[in-house]
């Protein structure tokens, strides 16, 4: 688990410190690394029976956990956007800042 | 769209592979796959910290919409744990890593296969596969129903890429940076708390 923290951050710099040099083509190299690691991940499925056998079942249990994951950060969503939009009149003594917000507010 | 599609295709492609036994077994077993996951986030980061443009956005936010990555992450984390406790063959902190990849499939997909194997592995590529689908096809409906931020909080860690313009467009144009700046934040926090709920 480190070892992989430990990439994410080191990326992360690397591509930072490199960051006055547009370098464009490392998002093929994701893009093929992506598509490597996947190939190997249906092999693993396709080559185990059990795991052919139960695909429709995954798929419903795939299926449930993304609606869930929607209709959850939905459901924040609205919540915060109700917040900001309340907070919203109080902003207005705030100073320049806000108006950028409250012409959202009057938009919608 | 295209991507997701050859995506599949790959993954199609490898699952005929290993059903009619086409490859030697010492290639899948060879931790090829581990070193190529060590390379895929290195680049992951890189391409995140060689965004000038983004990074300079996010001092020109709202600060009180700056919390919608937080809100998108608590939301999809506590409604998969809820889904979690009602799944008969699911544990809560599957459930949580599967929800986790905010629909960012290749990613988690490929991480919860190396910790959980590759049923679970499975289970996310199609899970987070089918929530960017239902984003790119339900954005308009997601606002009308929850609000302006629905469609970004929906899209998860793809809102800076891939579901961008379904999203901008059922949001607003004013909502491209916050957008983009969300799936900045989502997507950085895939390897992060998928590898965290994987080792619970």
């Amino acid at each position: 688990m480190l070892i992989i923290f430990g990439f994410l951050v080191a990326g992360f710099l690397c591509g930072f410190l490199l960051r006055r040099i547009r370098i464009r083509w490392v998002g093929k190299v994701t893009t093929a690394l992506v598509w490597v690691l996947l190939l190997f991940l249906g092999i693993e499925v396709g080559s185990n029976r059990e795991l052919i056998r139960s695909l429709p079942s995954l798929g419903l249990e795939a299926v449930a956990v993304s609606v869930a994951a929607i209709l959850g950060s939905c459901l924040m969503a609205l919540a915060l956007w109700r917040w900001t939009e309340s907070r919203k009149p109080s902003g207005r003594t705030g100073g320049g800042d806000n108006e950028e917000s409250e012409k959202e507010g009057t938009v919608r | 769209m295209k991507d997701s599609l050859v995506i599949i295709g790959f993954f199609i492609a490898g699952i005929l592979l290993g059903f009619f036994g086409l490859l030697p077994e010492s290639l899948t077993g060879s931790g090829i796959t581990m070193y190529a996951l060590y390379a895929l986030i290195f680049s992951v980061g890189f391409s995140v910290g060689n965004n000038p443009g983004i990074l300079k956005e996010f001092r020109r936010l709202n600060p009180r919409l700056a919390l919608l990555p937080v809100m998108t992450i608590l939301g999809t984390v506590a409604a998969t744990a809820l889904l979690g406790l009602v799944l008969p063959h699911r544990t809560v902190a599957e459930t949580m890593a599967v929800g986790s990849g905010f629909a960012y499939y290749s990613l988690s997909s490929v991480l919860i296969t190396e910790y959980k194997g590759a049923e679970l592995g499975t289970v996310a590529l199609v899970s987070n596969i089918v929530r960017e689908f239902i984003t790119l096809v339900a954005a308009p409906l997601l606002v009308r129903w929850f609000g302006t931020l629905a469609a970004i909080s929906s899209g998860g860690a793809t809102t800076m890429d891939v579901t961008l313009p379904a999203v901008v467009q059922a949001s607003g144009e004013k909502y491209t940076v916050l957008s983009m700046y969300h799936g900045f934040v989502v997507d950085f926090s895939v390897p992060f708390l998928v590898t965290f709920f994987c080792s619970l």
